[in-house]
């Protein structure tokens, strides 16, 4: 017994980190090859044989990124209020899955969004356009998880991000190929426990030692440990107006921009085909809507949990470093300069940390994603609970990447040569496509993982603007609207996404401009974050309008609507 | 007859839709972020609640939203003999 007790105090981090990331991949490649793939159903959507609790858990861990994980509570904790856009965004998308998507799409019974756009638009355009959409969307967003995995090997284990990449590229490789979506949906269960499990026991220890409250999301709103009978909430605002900060509970974004931010993520989480296709893998109309509502309850833990770690660790940040001699600084500090997330200039020489809004004189600058990462150090939390973090935040990304690559790899296979190029391709010629194109995919990511262009990083967030702009409003009309035809649709999503890359461009990569415009020019005063619920609403106003003057749709089509309508049935509907 | 309860079954479907997405909005749009400041003036606990709704408040209604709907159109499915 002390000798157990020994040997775990005397193992350090990075031993911890070995044998914690060593074994969360042998269990995720043991899964791998329990779950091999044998038919393109399997393949695609798992056999349409998953339980609503295994796929709540795999949409919850699908959904949950390396963003959500490292990078969310970071910004929120230097957003404030602000940060509600990406809690309520990011979960709000849910309920409008569960009740306008999710039981119609499980009813429809295929295997890709595209495909669900080419049968009720009947038209090739219509499939060709969904494809280059949801290749699109899928690209941007998976660039940043290969990006994401480099990361947490490079700060946790000392390799180089590019060896990171590269094995998490082999890993994805290994059980998105073997497994497709099968294969896909088992390890994300999997990875769903690894990583509410890392995130939930720092976030417990840490709202214990700041407010004596166990449960995090009480702690947010309780009182200060230290008997002063001050919440914690008053400290933190109070702290934050002394140094020149926006009071933390107010904000600093437009009430508009709020609004429209939260729209655009909202819609764009229920358009995203990664997400969508979750729900192809159910048996039945009610496993679905069940199992968006488990999906949501699992998110939902970690969403409300990371607003107040990102409190406990502001307050903490400041306490500790603002108005301190450098000389005392403790020893995470010293690790995370090395890394460069933390750089401190010493402006006026006066050897102290001057932390304050006033960028002329603030004297540190501090990376968001320190937030979660160093959290456990901060606290002085145990070695195993820092290794734990390293898992954790591996878990979140390569799930992610995961389901990702199988969208990719079916828009590939399914949609583009199956049902364009070559429809007499066997079953087993698609399964063989459907696996080549799923490494063709992960090198495609591995590279952008390697070499991210510069503007990867800036497109990720509006991977959501695209997904609001292009699919919603589509899906939506389709089940929603019997009359809407091909034209309309088709018009729709070409409007929507040209308008949205137009304004992104513009405002956010400044690629029409020598300079990136100003704030001031954006349009009703929307961020380009935001633009994705502008773009939207445009679809819809042009995929109507158009609509009224062009013939109706087939009688068949419309019969496919009144059928997708019904719940009952699903199981037989297969390609 | 099916074709008229399929259309039956549809139009109390899309009511329970309407109304629960009215509670998300109001939820969401309207107490975490349109009437934010208004509600800031009152408080739960140490939190002010507009700031409450938007960044804890919302996403725990959401949760109930969907398992309410869950339960509704599973007894609707039993109602109109859709249900397997």
């Amino acid at each position: 017994m002390t000798n157990s007790i020994m040997l775990v105090e005397s193992l350090d981090v990075q031993n911890w980190t070995y044998i914690l990331v060593g074994v969360t991949f042998a269990i995720y490649i043991g899964i791998a090859i329990w779950s091999r793939a044998n038919s393109t159903k399997e393949f695609y959507v798992a056999g349409a044989g998953v339980s609503p609790l295994a796929n709540g858990m795999a949409t919850a861990a699908d959904w949950m990124s390396a963003a959500s994980f490292i990078s969310m509570a970071g910004i929120i904790s230097f957003a404030g209020y602000d940060g509600a856009v990406y809690l309520m965004g990011w979960t709000g998308g849910y309920v409008l899955l569960a009740l306008l998507l999710a039981p119609y799409l499980r009813k429809f019974g295929k295997f890709t969004v595209p495909d669900f756009i080419g049968d009720r638009y009947y038209s090739k355009t219509a499939r060709i356009v969904a494809v280059f959409c949801a290749l699109l969307v899928s690209f941007t967003y998976v660039a940043g998880q290969m990006r994401g995995v480099g990361i947490v090997f490079s700060r946790f284990l000392e390799v180089d991000i590019n060896t990171g990449v590269i094995i998490g590229m082999l890993i994805v490789l290994f059980y998105a190929v073997l497994g497709g979506m099968k294969g896909i949906t088992y390890t994300q269960v999997a990875q769903y426990c690894v990583l509410i499990f890392a995130f939930m026991v720092p976030a417990i220890f840490i709202s214990i030692q700041m407010t004596g409250n166990p449960i995090p999301q009480l702690g947010f709103g309780g009182e200060l440990a230290d008997g002063s009978g001050t919440y914690l909430l008053d400290k933190l605002d109070g702290l934050s107006t002394e140094l020149g900060f926006a009071e933390y509970t107010e904000g600093s974004k437009s009430l508009i921009d709020v609004f429209a931010i939260t729209l655009a993520l909202m819609v764009g989480t229920a358009g995203l085909p990664h997400v969508i296709v979750r729900f192809f893998t159910v048996k039945r109309v009610k496993d679905a809507r069940k199992s968006a509502g488990i999906a949501l309850l699992l998110i939902v833990l970690l969403y409300t949990t990371a607003p107040a770690v990102a409190v406990f660790a502001r307050t903490n940040m400041i306490e500790t470093v603002s108005n301190q001699p450098y000389a005392g600084v403790p020893e995470w500090f010293k690790k995370w300069e090395t890394t460069e997330l933390i750089v401190f200039t010493d402006k006026n020489n006066d050897g102290i940390m001057q932390y304050v809004a006033d960028e002329s004189k603030n004297e540190l600058v501090v990376d968001r994603d320190i937030m979660v990462l160093a959290n456990p150090e901060i606290a002085n939390l145990p070695n195993w609970v820092i290794a734990l973090v390293a898992a954790g935040g591996l878990a979140a990304a390569l799930s992610t990447a995961a389901g990702l690559l199988l969208v990719i790899s079916a828009s590939v296979s399914h949609d583009l040569i199956k049902k364009i190029v070559r429809p007499s391709i066997s079953e087993k010629g698609e399964l063989v496509a459907a696996r080549l194109s799923a490494v063709g995919a992960v090198c495609v990511a591995g590279y952008f993982g390697i070499n991210p262009p510069g503007f990867v990083a800036a497109v990720v967030a509006l991977a959501f603007g695209l997904a609001a702009a292009s699919f919603f409003p589509a899906i939506i009309l389709g089940i929603f609207y019997k009359r809407m035809n091909k034209e309309g649709a088709i018009a729709g999503m070409v409007v929507g996404i040209v308008a949205m890359l137009f304004y992104m461009i513009k405002y956010k990569l400044g690629w029409f401009d020598d300079v990136l415009p100003n704030k001031s020019e954006w349009w009703f005063g929307i961020s380009p974050e935001g633009f994705g619920a502008v773009a939207m609403v445009l679809n819809f106003l042009v995929s109507i309008v158009i609509m009224k003057f062009t013939p109706e749709p087939p009688k068949d089509v419309q019969e496919i609507v009144e059928h997708i309508r019904i719940p009952s049935g699903a199981g037989e509907a297969t390609h | 007859m099916t074709k008229n309860n399929a259309k039956a079954y549809w139009k109390e479907n899309i009511k329970y839709v309407i109304i629960l997405l009215l509670i998300w909005f109001l939820v969401s749009y309207g107490a975490g972020i349109i009437f934010k400041d208004a509600l800031n003036s009152i408080k739960l606990g140490g939190f002010k609640l507009g700031f409450w709704f938007a960044q804890q408040g919302s996403m725990y209604v959401f949760v109930i939203l969907i398992f309410v709907y869950v339960r509704l159109m599973n007894k609707l499915d039993k109602k109109y003999g859709y249900d397997e």
